[in-house]
């Protein structure tokens, strides 16, 4: 196959995966629809209902096989052939593949029956976005991205990106499960005093239905929310300061330049380190681990997209632009780096 | 008299449980990440000094105040290394204790078993056929296999086990080796060194610190430090990319060396490549740009050579190449100086000259000619700016625009066919330009950067500490065995010490295995 066939494919297999993802998301949907109807500890096994979780799933089965077809793809329409993670096109391609692969590997361990629609809506959302805002077509690498490291870096921080955004995903149905909770709990206890005045009696406690009833308690979103982070941030750890200082050492001369990048992966370090540490130690469960959780997500975020649209040049990291290592064989930092050292010798 | 002293006593030890409190260090932690923002937000002069000034300019009123706040270098400032100080005062004086507390739990016993196991959030009660004894041996057999550490009773009739101590080594170890770290990376910092030069094809570097163009030593940094190497640029070669979707892009760079380790040391080569940096001790050499230099020879009105050899121009735009630079000829009288752009394949494409690739295919320079006082007995000054305070622009001999617009009379040493006008003489008798050859020329940047294996020695056991302080599960398991009505009652608990965790599957299979012969059967 010649590269063009295969980019060509790439393209295909990426709107394949698309309309998948939208037809998974429809049957989730479906399925959710009629299940908001029902009380939330009935789950049927059989019927229309069952049948439209089971398509969703198997839906979301088949986009993520045409997921990885494109990614493959992309691989082999470059020449040399090289692993799809040469610009943000790819990498979102990537990111957004890892996060459907987790989902259907976590789905029966963690039964996330109850995320399906959350995640494959995302997941669609966010591959569309690239797809019509991020689309590059397939190129050489430039020379400094040409190193087994990238390999190593890049798939270390596609997967923590994609379970740490799994994760948040969790915190958010958190903390939005807690208030509905919390407005539950209020509830009651009116019905209850108003009941004690009314009737003298108490009511039986109404069956609950709806959306919010499906999703699993706070202390099981919490739990849950805790384990994927526990998994993303030893990945995260050695891919922001392991496998990259590593590369940095060997294509810029030094191990940690406080680059924007760097210094962005370095908050979100911190930040989900101060997470892991108050969940750890300080016993701070619930809300204020959510929340802190979705500030990382945050930092993570922008540095994924902030710091290569906002930052352009300024950062080595910075491969939104075509071709940005012309000049310099490593970036255009590197040259204005040279500038201003240039100006300090005399003639 | 002693009251005070104790209030002062009181005092500190008040203060030093604040700040090695959890809350605290979980503050620092958040201060740590916020005030890293204005390291990425506001140039910083460690690694783009050009931007520094460009903002400086830019902004007159703010510069003094981000001045004082030490806001161009941010990572080096007081109130950084405030934070990141206290952090780890916070992180030994949490740690220390720990580790008192540790290193007595590694030599306790297993505590002994709650009186009421069923109270505990895991457990399992089951009627065995056993006798007391026998079941004690078994739930010590079953125990030890599942790595726990045992401590039977045998007067209590009861088991009590531990395990998951690795737990809290993997937290000590992580914290340990981040201070590791720290000394790594402080060490790169205070006894290493960052330099850049150019340096032409042909020519060579001594490792000075005279001969660097930039040059950021360590505040240890001793002249011994740097490593006597020399090296001379052969060649360098590039591949440009002629077709495909990065069509002028160039790949496959390698500045070909010869160099010695030491004076009149064995000559080795090394073709000097991105990712492949050379190493020689403990500094490394790597290629970060490229560039070419014009050989330009300047004569004065009278014929005789004042300037001659390649000056370095700076690449002004990324695709094509199109490069700016200046001559300097101090030895004629009036001074002589040349500023202007040089095309490595020129064409003039709608009245405009442009350079259509990045190869020096068809290399031509169009600079203008000043003559005057070049300025330079007034102290240092760049080679690549032209102080045109005293310099008068040479007009042509009509009143019209006179440029100095020549092609090469070789490429890279190889004579170029092609070319027709290599010489032109500057107007009112003042001299001639001629372009000779045009050769390239590369930048490398030269480190040192000492405790690098230190920090990422401190990384990868902070990593393996993360694990265990993740994923190994500290619990603790009783097993009591009671004899009610003739029958053996066994009662197992469990207590899971970490978060996020769970015993019942533990505890089932615990159970599970001490009905061993018969069956799985659960209570």
């Amino acid at each position: 196959m010649s590269n063009s066939a295969w980019e060509t494919l790439s393209n295909q297999s990426v709107t394949a995966a698309g309309i998948l993802y939208f037809l998974a998301l429809l049957a989730h949907s479906a399925q959710w629809a009629s299940l908001r109807k029902l009380p939330a500890d009935e789950t049927p096994e059989t019927g229309q209902v069952a049948t439209f979780g089971r398509f969703g799933l198997l839906l979301t089965g088949l986009a993520c096989a045409a997921h990885f077809v494109a990614l493959v793809a992309r691989g082999y329409a470059a020449d040399p052939n090289r692993v799809p993670w040469g610009n943000m096109y790819e990498f979102t391609l990537s990111a957004t593949f890892m996060v459907t692969l987790a989902y259907l590997v976590l789905y029966r361990r963690y039964s996330l029956s109850w995320l399906s629609p959350w995640v494959v809506g995302l997941v669609f959302v966010t591959m569309m976005v690239a797809v019509i805002w991020l689309y590059e077509r397939v190129a050489p690498l430039t020379e400094a991205l040409s190193s087994p490291w990238l390999v190593i870096h890049v798939i270390s921080a596609i997967l923590a990106s994609g379970v740490f955004f799994l994760a948040g995903i969790v915190s958010v149905l958190y903390l939005v499960k807690a208030r509905v909770e919390a407005k539950q709990a209020v509830a009651e206890r009116e019905l209850v005093a108003a009941g004690a005045v009314g009737e003298g009696g108490v009511q039986a406690p109404v069956a609950r239905t709806g959306i919010m009833a499906r999703i699993p308690s706070t202390d099981a979103l919490d739990r849950l929310s805790y384990r994927l982070h526990a998994f993303a941030f030893p990945v995260w750890t050695f891919a922001v300061l392991i496998s990259g200082p590593i590369w940095a050492h060997y294509a810029w001369s030094r191990y940690w330049g406080w680059d924007a990048k760097e210094v962005w992966a370095f908050i979100t370090w911190v930040v989900y380190a101060a997470y892991l540490h108050a969940r750890a130690t300080a016993g701070w469960k619930g809300r204020n681990a959510a929340i802190l959780a979705l500030v990382g997500l945050a930092t993570l975020l922008f540095n994924f997209i902030g710091i290569n649209y906002f930052f352009g040049g300024s950062s080595q990291h910075s491969y939104a632009q075509d071709a940005p290592a012309t000049v310099s064989v490593v970036s255009e930092d590197a040259a204005d780096h040279a500038d201003a050292g240039w100006l300090l010798r005399a003639t | 008299m002693a009251a005070p002293e104790l209030g002062l006593v009181e005092l500190l030890r008040w203060c030093w449980r604040q700040l090695t409190s959890m809350r605290t260090a979980l503050v620092l932690l958040l201060l740590l990440a916020l005030a890293a923002i204005p390291g990425s937000v506001i140039p910083q002069a460690d690694t783009n000094a050009f931007e520094v000034q460009r903002w400086k300019d830019d902004h007159p009123k703010l510069t003094p105040i981000y001045e004082k706040l030490d806001l161009f270098s941010v990572f080096d400032s007081v109130w950084f290394s405030a934070i990141y100080l206290l952090l780890v005062v916070s992180l030994v004086g949490c740690i220390l204790p720990r580790t008192r507390v540790y290193w007595r739990a590694l030599r306790a016993k297993p505590p002994a078993a709650p009186r009421n196991l069923a109270r505990l959030p895991h457990h399992a009660t089951y009627a065995a056929s056993e006798g007391r004894d026998e079941v004690l041996a078994a739930a010590t057999r079953v125990l030890r296999k599942r790595r726990y550490r045992v401590r039977v009773d045998e007067e209590a009739g009861s088991v009590s086990a531990e395990n998951g101590h690795l737990r809290e080594a993997g937290n000590l170890l992580f914290h340990l080796a981040i201070l590791v770290v720290l000394g790594g990376f402080a060490a790169g910092s205070l006894w290493g060194f960052q330099g850049g030069v150019v340096v032409v094809q042909d020519r060579g570097f001594s490792n000075t610190i005279t001969q660097y163009d930039d040059f950021v030593p360590g505040s240890m940094l001793q002249v011994e430090d740097l490593e006597p190497f020399r090296f001379e640029l052969d060649s360098f070669d590039i591949e440009w990319l002629e077709t495909g979707p990065r069509r002028g892009m160039a790949q496959k760079f390698a500045a070909n060396l010869r160099y010695t380790e030491e004076p009149g040391g064995e000559e080795k080569e090394y073709a000097l490549r991105v990712n492949h940096p050379l190493t020689i001790g403990d500094t490394d050499i790597f290629l970060i740009g490229h560039g070419y230099a014009p050989h330009i020879t300047v004569r004065d009105g009278e014929g005789n050579v004042v300037k001659s050899g390649p000056a370095v121009f700076l690449p002004e735009d990324q695709a094509s190449f199109r490069s700016f630079g200046v001559v300097k000829a101090p030895g004629a009288d009036p001074q002589i100086g040349l500023e202007g752009l040089l095309f490595p394949t020129y064409m003039m494409i709608d009245g405009t000259p442009m350079s259509i690739f990045g190869d020096d295919r068809n290399p031509l320079i169009s600079m203008q000619a000043y003559v005057g006082d070049l300025g330079l007995s007034e102290g240092s000054q760049s080679i690549y700016v032209l102080d045109k305070d005293k310099m008068e622009l040479l007009d042509a001999e009509d009143g019209g625009l006179f440029r100095v617009d020549l092609c090469a009379a070789k490429v890279n040493g190889v004579e170029n066919t092609s070319c027709e006008v290599s010489t032109v003489e500057l107007p009112d008798g003042a001299g001639s330009v001629t372009f000779d050859d045009i050769t390239p020329w590369v930048r490398v940047q030269i480190s040192k950067t000492p405790g690098k294996e230190v920090a990422l020695i401190g990384v990868i056991l902070a990593l393996i500490g993360l694990l265990g302080s993740l994923f190994i599960r500290p619990r603790r398991v009783w097993v009591r065995v009671r004899r009610e009505d003739g029958e053996t009652l066994v009662e197992v608990g469990g207590l899971e010490r970490s978060n996020g965790g769970d015993a019942t599957e533990e505890i089932d299979e615990i159970v599970a295995q001490l009905q061993g012969g018969r069956g799985t059967e659960k209570s």
